[in-house]
C-alpha cells in the first residue's frame, strides 16, 4: 500500500500547481473582463494584414 | 429622398437633406466626418461587424476644442496617466458610449489613426479602454481629441482619478475561493475512506497520514479564507452585538478544535471536509451577492459631474488652473458644453445655461449680464466670462451635498432580517449546546464535551447565511435584466420596507426627452408652419429643434439674411417675408412677466407678434397606472422646484393637493425627507438630477431615474432606467417575494438543524453525518433561492 503514499503526494502536488496557477491568473487580472476576450475572437482580420494588404495596394481583393 | 434614409454611421433617419458623401447617406455633418476620419485609415470594417453602430453627437454638443488644455499641464498629467517612462504611457479612459462589437473593435485599433498609439485595450463591462502610447508622437491632449474626433468623448474628473486603486477587493475573494475549494476538494479524498465500510482495515500509518494532511489544509482556509467571518464576529462582539458571523465564528472553531483533538489522539480524523466545505459555501455566496454593474456608478458626487481644471482670464491672458484654486473673485472662462463649476455672476452679455442634470429640466435657461449662476449648470453656445462669486466649496449645490451625512448605515446594518434572526439562533444554539453537555455531564460525563461540541458544529448556520445571499442575489440580477439596476443586495430590504414614496418632477415624473408643443394666439396657417419650420431648420438650438420637430411639412424653404443671436433668438427673410423667433424679449421687446415659469418661443411675423409656442414636458408614459396602484400600499408625496402652474394637472394624477409640494429648493426637499423619518416612515425618494442629491442620500432608498444609465447621476441606492419607469411598483411589490422566499429558506436551514441537532444532543454526531447533511444543507437552500426567483419572476412579468 505504500505506492498510495506517493500518489497521495503526486495528487497534492498536481493540485497545489493548479491552485497556483489559478492564484497567479486571478493576480494577473485575468478575471476581471470576461466579457470583451469573447467578442474579441470574433474579430476577422487582424489589423496587421490590412497594413499589409494596403501596402502592396489590394485593398480591393478583400471582402466586398 | 424616401422618408426613411437611414444615417450609415449612426442609423438615426436622415431626413429630407441628408448629407452625402460618397454616395452614403448621413443624417449630420458629424456623423458624416467620423466616417471621413475612419475612411481614410481604413477603418470601413466599423462599419460591417455592427451596422450603424456609430455615436451621433451634434457638433453643438462636442467640446470646445480648447476643452483639453489643461491635459497639457504636467500636474494633471500625471495624474490622469497611469504610467509613464521614457516617452512611453499608459492611460485608462472611462467612455460611456462604449456599447457594441464594433466599438470594441475600432477603439482597439486606434493605432490606424495615429501612430504614437501603441496598443489599446478595451474592457467592455467596464467601458473602459486602456491605451499605451507613445508620448513623443501624440500627447495626451492630442490622444483624447483624437477620442472626441471619432465621437467617443472619455470621461475625464476627479472620479476617474480617484478610482485606481477600488478593484483589489475582487481579487482577493477569488483567491479566497480558490484556496477554499482547494482544500475542501483534497479534503474530501482524505475523508472518504472513512466513510466507505471496511475502513477500520485502514493501515493507521494511512489514517495517520490523512488526518495530519487535512490539518495543514484547513490552516489556510481558517486563517485567509475564513478570516473575514472571524474578524466581523470579533467587531460585533465588541459592540456587543450579535451578527450572523459570530454562530459561524464559533462553529468553524469548534469544527477545527474538535477534528484536532481527534487526530491527535488517533481516534479518527475528524470535521476538516465539512469545515472547508463551509467556508468554500459561504465565500460562493459572498461572491454572488456581491456581484456589482461595473459601468455604473453609484457614488457620485459634485466632484465627478464638475470638470478638473478651469480657465483662469488673467491680465497676462488665460491660464488653466486646477478647481480647487479657483478663488472668488476669479475671472474665468467657460466654452460652449463646460459646467460652470462655482456659484458666479455672468460679465458677458448673454449665457444658456443647460441645467438639465441640475433640475431635470431640459431647456437651457437665458441669462444676462449681472445674472447670478449657479454652479452645475452647463453653457450651451458661445465662451462665456464669469466673476466667481463663492469658491466651489461654498457654493450652494455643494453645501448642500456636504451637509448629508448618511445616518443609516450603522443602524440598518443592525436591523438586516438576517441579524434580527441570527441574534435568537445564537442563544437558542448556545443554550441548547450547554443544555446537552450538562444532561451528559450527570448521565454519562465522558459524552458531556463531545454532545457540547457536536452542538455549535452542527448548528454552524451555513445555510442560513447563505438564503439571503443567494435570493436577494437572484433578485438583482433579475432587476437587472429589467432596466432596474441595484447598487447592492441591501437596497432590496429597504425597498420592501418603504412606506412612503416621493417624486420629484422635472425629468422624473416628466419626460425631459419629449416635450408637449402648444401654439398660443391666433391660429398659423400652414404656410406659416413651414415658414417657422424652415427657420428652426437652421439653427442648433434645442428649442429650435423641438419646434422643427413638431411641425410636419414635406419642404424646406430657403432662407435669406439668416442671423443667430445667442441666447436671444433667430431671424430670417422667407419667401419675403421677415419672421423673428425667440424669447419674449427679444420678439417683443417687453421683458418676461413671470419667472420660470414655461417655456416659450416668441413669433414675429411680418409686421406683428403672432404668437407663442408653449412648451411643457409630457408626462411619462404609465405615470397615471403606476400613482393609482401604488397609492393602494404607499403614501404618495411629490416635491418640486417649480411653481404650482402644472396644479391642476397634478391633481389629476395624484387626487389631491396635501402632499404636492411647489417651490422646493434642493434644501427644502432634504427636510422633507427628514421630517417623514422622524415620523418614523420609511421613504422611497425618486429624482432624477442633483438638486435632489440631498434627498436620494437622505431617504432610506434612493431611485435615480436615467434614460441612459451610463450618464452621470447623482449618488443614490438605484439607478432605474426610464423607459421601465411605469414597472416601478412591481419592482417594489417583487420585493415582498423576495422577502417571503428568505423567510422560506431560513425555515427549510431551521429544519435540517433540528435534524442535525437531534444527532448532536444524542452524542451521535459523526463525521460522516456533518459530512452529509452540511452540503446538502447548504445546496438545496441554495437551489430553493435561486430557483424560486427565478421562477416567480418569470410569473411577474415586469
Amino acid at each position: 500500500m505504500s505506492v498510495v503514499f506517493v500518489l497521495v503526494f503526486a495528487a497534492i502536488i498536481m493540485a497545489g500547481a493548479f491552485l497556483i496557477a489559478f492564484i497567479w491568473s486571478v493576480k494577473n487580472g485575468q478575471y476581471e473582463d470576461t466579457y470583451t476576450p469573447s467578442v474579441r475572437m470574433l474579430f476577422e482580420d487582424p489589423e496587421v494584414k490590412i497594413e499589409e494588404e494596403t501596402e502592396k495596394g489590394k485593398m480591393e481583393t478583400d471582402k466586398p | 429622398m424616401s422618408e426613411d434614409l437611414k444615417c450609415i454611421h449612426c442609423g438615426n433617419s436622415c431626413g429630407k437633406s441628408p448629407v452625402i458623401f460618397e454616395g452614403n447617406p448621413f443624417c449630420c455633418s458629424g456623423c458624416s466626418t467620423v466616417y471621413q476620419i475612419l475612411h481614410a485609415s481604413q477603418l470601413k470594417q466599423y462599419y460591417q461587424i455592427e451596422p450603424m453602430a456609430g455615436i451621433k453627437i451634434d457638433e453643438m454638443q462636442l467640446p470646445a476644442s480648447e476643452t483639453y488644455s489643461f491635459l497639457d499641464l504636467d500636474q494633471f498629467k500625471s495624474k490622469i496617466l497611469n504610467f509613464s517612462e521614457g516617452g512611453i504611457s499608459k492611460v485608462s479612459f472611462f467612455i460611456p458610449e462604449i456599447h457594441c462589437a464594433s466599438c470594441i473593435w475600432l477603439l482597439e485599433n486606434l493605432h490606424s489613426l495615429n501612430k504614437g498609439i501603441i496598443q489599446s485595450f478595451v474592457n467592455f463591462p467596464k467601458k473602459e479602454i486602456n491605451i499605451t502610447f507613445n508620448e513623443n508622437e501624440i500627447s495626451l491632449r492630442q490622444l483624447v481629441d483624437l477620442l472626441v474626433s471619432i465621437h467617443y468623448i472619455p470621461e475625464i474628473n476627479q472620479h476617474s482619478i480617484d478610482k485606481k486603486s477600488a478593484d483589489q477587493s475582487d481579487k482577493k475573494l477569488f483567491i479566497k475561493i480558490g484556496i477554499a475549494a482547494f482544500s475542501f476538494m483534497n479534503a474530501m479524498i482524505y475523508h472518504f475512506p472513512q466513510y466507505l465500510p471496511g475502513h477500520e482495515f485502514l493501515e493507521a500509518d494511512m489514517k495517520k497520514l490523512f488526518g495530519w494532511l487535512s490539518v495543514l489544509l484547513a490552516i489556510p482556509v481558517l486563517t485567509y479564507s475564513a478570516s473575514d467571518y472571524f474578524l466581523t464576529a470579533y467587531k460585533s462582539l465588541k459592540k456587543k452585538m450579535i451578527s450572523i458571523d459570530l454562530p459561524i465564528a464559533l462553529g468553524l472553531i469548534t469544527l477545527f478544535t474538535q477534528s484536532l483533538v481527534e487526530i491527535l489522539s488517533g481516534k479518527g480524523i475528524g470535521y476538516i471536509d465539512s469545515l472547508t466545505g463551509l467556508v468554500f459555501f459561504m465565500l460562493i455566496g459572498r461572491w454572488y451577492q456581491g456581484k456589482t454593474y461595473q459601468a455604473l456608478s453609484f457614488e457620485r458626487d459634485y466632484k465627478t459631474y464638475f470638470p478638473l481644471a478651469v480657465t483662469k482670464i488673467t491680465d497676462s491672458g488665460n491660464v488653466t488652473i486646477p478647481l480647487e484654486d479657483l478663488k472668488s473673485g476669479d475671472q474665468i472662462l467657460v466654452r460652449n458644453q463646460e459646467i460652470v463649476p462655482a456659484d458666479s455672476i455672468l460679465k458677458s452679455a448673454t449665457a444658456s445655461i443647460d441645467y438639465s442634470f441640475v433640475t431635470g429640466e431640459s431647456m437651457p435657461v437665458t441669462k444676462k449680464a449681472g445674472d447670478f449662476v449657479f454652479a452645475g449648470g452647463r453653457q450651451i453656445g458661445n465662451a462665456i466670462e464669469l466673476t466667481i462669486e463663492k469658491e466651489v466649496q461654498q457654493s450652494y449645490l455643494t453645501q448642500l451635498w456636504n451637509q448629508v451625512e448618511n445616518p443609516l448605515t450603522a443602524e440598518n446594518k443592525l436591523n438586516t432580517i438576517v441579524n434580527r434572526v441570527s441574534q435568537y439562533f445564537t442563544v437558542v444554539i448556545v443554550l441548547i449546546a450547554i443544555g446537552s453537555g450538562l444532561f451528559w455531564y450527570f448521565n454519562k460525563p465522558e459524552l458531556a464535551l463531545f454532545a457540547f461540541t457536536s452542538v455549535l458544529i452542527i448548528a454552524c448556520p451555513c445555510a442560513l447565511a447563505l438564503t439571503v445571499p443567494f435570493t436577494f442575489g437572484s433578485t438583482m440580477r433579475q432587476y437587472g435584466r429589467k432596466g432596474f439596476y441595484l447598487k447592492n443586495t441591501a437596497v432590496i430590504e429597504h425597498l420592501y420596507k418603504v412606506d412612503t414614496v416621493v417624486f420629484d418632477k422635472t425629468g422624473t415624473i416628466t419626460n425631459a426627452q419629449s416635450t408637449d408643443i402648444r401654439f398660443v394666439g391666433k391660429e398659423l396657417t400652414s404656410e406659416q408652419l413651414l415658414i417657422i419650420k424652415s427657420l428652426a431648420f437652421h439653427s442648433s438650438h434645442p428649442l429650435s429643434k423641438t419646434i422643427f420637430n413638431s411641425i410636419e411639412a414635406d419642404e424646406i424653404l430657403e432662407v435669406k439674411d439668416f442671423q443667430e443671436i445667442p441666447s436671444l433668438g433667430i431671424s430670417g427673410l422667407l419667401n419675403g417675408i421677415r419672421i423673428n423667433m425667440g424669447s419674449r424679449y427679444f420678439v417683443t421687446g417687453e421683458m418676461s412677466t413671470e419667472e420660470n415659469l414655461k417655456t416659450e418661443v416668441w413669433i414675429y411675423f411680418k409686421d406683428a407678434v403672432a404668437g407663442h409656442f408653449q412648451l411643457e414636458n409630457e408626462y411619462r408614459p404609465g405615470l397615471r397606472d403606476l400613482i393609482r396602484k401604488l397609492q393602494k400600499t404607499h403614501e404618495l408625496h411629490l416635491l418640486t422646484g417649480d411653481n404650482d402652474a402644472e396644479k391642476a394637472n397634478l391633481i389629476q394624477f395624484f387626487g389631491n393637493d396635501k402632499s404636492l409640494h411647489f417651490n422646493q429648493s434642493p434644501t427644502d426637499k432634504l427636510n422633507y425627507i427628514r421630517k417623514l423619518q422622524q415620523e418614523g416612515r420609511k421613504v422611497l425618494m425618486i429624482g432624477d438630477g442633483l438638486n435632489d442629491a440631498g434627498a436620494l442620500n437622505e431617504s432610506n432608498v434612493g431611485i435615480v431615474i436615467a434614460d441612459n444609465v451610463f450618464n452621470f447621476s447623482p449618488a443614490c441606492d438605484a439607478i432605474l432606467q426610464s423607459k421601465q419607469f411605469g414597472q416601478l411598483d412591481k419592482f417594489i411589490q417583487f420585493t415582498h417575494r423576495s422577502m417571503t422566499i428568505v423567510k422560506a429558506g431560513f425555515l427549510i436551514s431551521f429544519l435540517y438543524n433540528v435534524v442535525g441537532l437531534s444527532f448532536a444532543v444524542q452524542g451521535n454526531l459523526t463525521p460522516i453525518v456533518a459530512a452529509i447533511l452540511m452540503p446538502i444543507s447548504s445546496v438545496s437552500v441554495v437551489a430553493f433561492a435561486s430557483f424560486s426567483i427565478h421562477l416567480s419572476a418569470k410569473g411577474y412579468r415586469f
